[in-house]
């Protein structure tokens, strides 16, 4: 589904991600870990087409599309999905109208017809239920007053409205107490099918201890220094970062 | 003095004698003949011409006001026309001859076909008989005894309203503009609803038979008898050029015991170009007095001008009386704005609410400036006033300048103010969610605004909305 091949990257002046190989096929969870400053979320957000960041090389494609042609809304409606590390706040704007904007123009783009408040309403009973968020929410701003748990469980909701194919966690489990982590991992897994893919990028282990991945990435340095399966999660988790980045070094 | 001028007003006329006069010919410029001319060529009565001559002297003693934190080259007075002939130009063909971006701005507000033919100066079908639907109007109007005209139409028709009350919120003396306005004021609305009546529907200049294109100074009064009521819309958000600069309309309500006069403004004046050439200077003055129980609400959204000056404001005389301000102005590209409101507490126990809202774009620069006064024997006076400003990009600015004048210990005020930026991370968080950049920008500002949208009579908010979408777009990004 995605293929992204020696993808280099700048954020002004500086290079941020200096070539990046990875293939991400339909059914598959990808977990990216790594330090600080290696690059996790420029490729999260490089990935959506967020303005900052210049692409310098390489290549993205996405069902076979060039992705990186394409502008953020136009890669939405084919299907990609970013679940901000630090999501926006809109006042005045209901999150029901937000999401039914969003949700019919994703209907549009694929050829379908819009739906009216009403028939939104019904659409919301079940996806809110994934979340265990109160419909009392739809009145409110987007993410007006919303704690850091609700944030996220906001995002996860839209994902849950969306339905992409490719949904990329951009540090979802930042910030989240235990209880709001497991609610939107569940989530996140209630949405799991064949067809569609997640790339899930973090520091800790234990997020992906609900979303258990098929493959964990190691990026350092803007690039992939070691890939594995989830046991090598569980090696960071005890040994950290350093080991891998003496061996990558040496 | 030009003997062209001399020979053309000749002697005095008397009310209701016309003369056929050449109208094209009058040169730039203004002295006291120019003033009996445009009477003259009203045919009115002896004592508005003295009122309008007693303005202009007054004029001629005043110095433009330097405050405001707008910049303009100075106005040369002597370079206006005062007085423009009816329009005599030949109607265009066909909506192919119209400029195509004026055309594009007409669809996204989603104008009806023949109201664009109209709005653009082309010859109309016979179809469409544009009289029939304005008598059927007037005729409902009628009925309940409810008057609404032209001013020039008021002054023959009505005189002793005229009278009575105008100048009466708005003295000619009241300032620079003002006076000049009541010096020589072209044409405008009167609109005058009988006691107890409740104007059945809203009233618009649209329908206003012998709509005279408006004038460069415009003179509407209104007159809200006790127990009465009325919603007046001015404007349209279809973008209106015009061959004079500076507009400078004064307006007069009066609400008398129990009155209500709603009065909403959506004003998209031609703006200039990118680079601030051209464009319309709006200098109004706009006020209100209420009476006992009286409400008066200025709503406003000001997206056209070059440069946007004005207070709606109100006089709160009577006991329990009540002000309302709601405002959107954009100022976006090279555009400027210094408006606000004034609300004068006088009688007891009023009340005030200001909503302002400014959006500020491109090298825009848009300031707030309210005035709340409380006289000493204003008891139990409130005011809630409510200032935000939203910057979209790095050139723009956005400035306030609160005014609160107390004088009696029992009033209470309450100030908010608020100051947000539309960036680029808003605009991608939403691209993201599969909306376009235009769409976005929409979406955020009509959230902002969203409070002052809800005071507009509903087909004005929709066409509102869509006018702010048009105004900022290509501000982002």
């Amino acid at each position: 589904m995605l293929e992204i091949s020696n993808l280099t990257a700048t954020v002004g002046d500086k290079e941020i991600l200096k070539g990046i190989n990875l293939t991400v096929n339909a059914g598959e969870v990808h977990a990216i870990m790594g330090p600080n400053g290696s690059g996790k979320s420029t490729l999260a957000q490089v990935l959506a087409g967020h303005p900052s960041y210049e692409v310098t090389g390489g290549s993205v494609l996405f069902e076979g599309e060039d992705l990186l042609e394409l502008e953020p809304e136009e890669r939405a409606h084919k299907g990609v999905f970013l679940a901000f590390q630090y999501p926006i706040e809109i006042p005045g704007v209901s999150n029901a109208y937000f999401l039914r904007s969003a949700y019919n123009a994703m209907r549009v783009a694929r050829g379908g017809e819009e739906v009216d408040p009403m028939e939104f309403l019904d659409v919301m009973e079940e996806k809110l239920k994934i979340v265990e968020m109160d419909d009392a929410m739809l009145a409110r701003s987007v993410n007006m007053g919303f704690s850091g748990g609700e944030k996220k469980r906001n995002e996860i909701l839209q994902m849950a409205v969306l339905e992409p194919k490719l949904a990329i966690l951009d540090e979802t489990d930042s910030g989240l107490d235990i209880d709001a982590l497991r609610v939107v991992a569940e989530g996140v897994n209630k949405l799991r099918r064949p067809d569609n893919a997640t790339i899930v990028v973090t520091h800790y282990q234990r997020l992906l201890n609900y979303i258990v991945p098929d493959y964990v990435h190691v990026l350092a340095g803007g690039r992939i220094i070691r890939s594995g399966g989830k046991e090598l999660a569980l090696e960071l988790e005890e040994k950290g970062y350093d080991w891998l980045l003496q061996e990558a070094l040496a | 003095m030009s003997t062209e001028i001399e020979a053309l007003v000749g002697r005095e006329y008397q009310y209701g004698f016309v003369t056929d006069i050449e109208s094209d010919t009058i040169p730039p410029g203004l002295n006291e003949d120019v003033v009996r001319l445009i009477s003259a060529k009203k045919a009115e009565p002896e004592w508005l011409l003295e009122w309008r001559l007693k303005a202009y002297r007054r004029w001629l003693t005043m110095t433009e006001p330097v405050w405001p934190n707008v910049h303009y080259p100075a106005i040369d007075y002597q370079a206006v026309r005062y007085y423009s002939a009816p329009k005599t130009d030949k109607p265009l063909g066909s909506l192919d001859e119209v400029d195509p971006k004026l055309l594009d701005t007409y669809k996204k507000l989603g104008i009806p076909l023949h109201e664009q033919k109209m709005l653009a100066g082309v010859a109309v079908d016979a179809v469409f008989d544009s009289v029939s639907v304005g008598t059927t109007y007037k005729a409902e109007l009628a009925k309940h005894g409810i008057v609404f005209c032209s001013f020039s139409e008021a002054v023959h028709e009505h005189p002793e309203l005229i009278r009575k009350y105008l100048g009466s919120v708005i003295p000619y003396s009241d300032n620079f503009f003002a006076a000049l306005n009541s010096a020589v004021f072209s044409d405008g609305s009167f609109c005058y609803i009988p006691k107890g009546v409740k104007c059945p529907m809203e009233l618009s200049t649209y329908f206003r038979i012998n709509a005279a294109d408006t004038g460069q100074f415009e003179r509407t009064l209104i007159v809200a008898e006790e127990g009465s009521s009325v919603s007046y819309l001015e404007g349209c958000t279809a973008p209106k050029r015009s061959t004079n600069q500076l507009h400078a309309a004064v307006v007069e309500l009066i609400a008398l015991d129990d009155a209500t006069i709603k009065y909403s403004t959506v004003q998209n004046w031609y703006a200039g170009d990118e680079n601030g050439v051209g464009g319309i200077f709006n200098f109004v003055t706009k006020r209100g007095k209420a009476m006992k129980n009286a409400k008066i609400s200025w709503t406003q959204v000001e997206t056209g001008s070059a440069i946007t000056w004005k207070y709606p404001s109100v006089i709160l005389q009577g006991d329990n009386s009540i002000g309302e301000f709601y405002s959107v102005a954009v100022v976006n590209n090279m555009q400027q704005a210094d408006t606000g409101t004034k609300m004068i507490h006088i009688g007891r126990n009023t009340k005030s609410n200001i909503v302002s809202k400014g959006i500020s774009a491109g090298r825009g620069q848009n300031s707030y400036r309210g005035m709340v006064k409380v006289l000493p024997k204003a008891s139990g006076a409130r005011n809630y006033t409510q200032c935000d400003s939203m910057l979209i990009g790095n050139a723009c600015g956005a400035h306030t300048f609160p005014y609160i004048e107390i004088n009696n210990n029992t009033a209470t005020l309450e100030h908010e103010a608020s100051t947000t930026k539309i960036g680029e991370d808003q605009i991608f968080y939403l691209k993201q969610r599969g909306m376009s950049a235009e769409n976005a920008v929409s979406m955020i500002v009509a959230g902002f605004c969203k409070e002052v949208f809800k005071e507009l009579p509903m087909e004005f908010a929709l066409e509102a909305q869509q006018l702010l979408g048009i105004t900022l777009e290509g501000s982002v990004g």
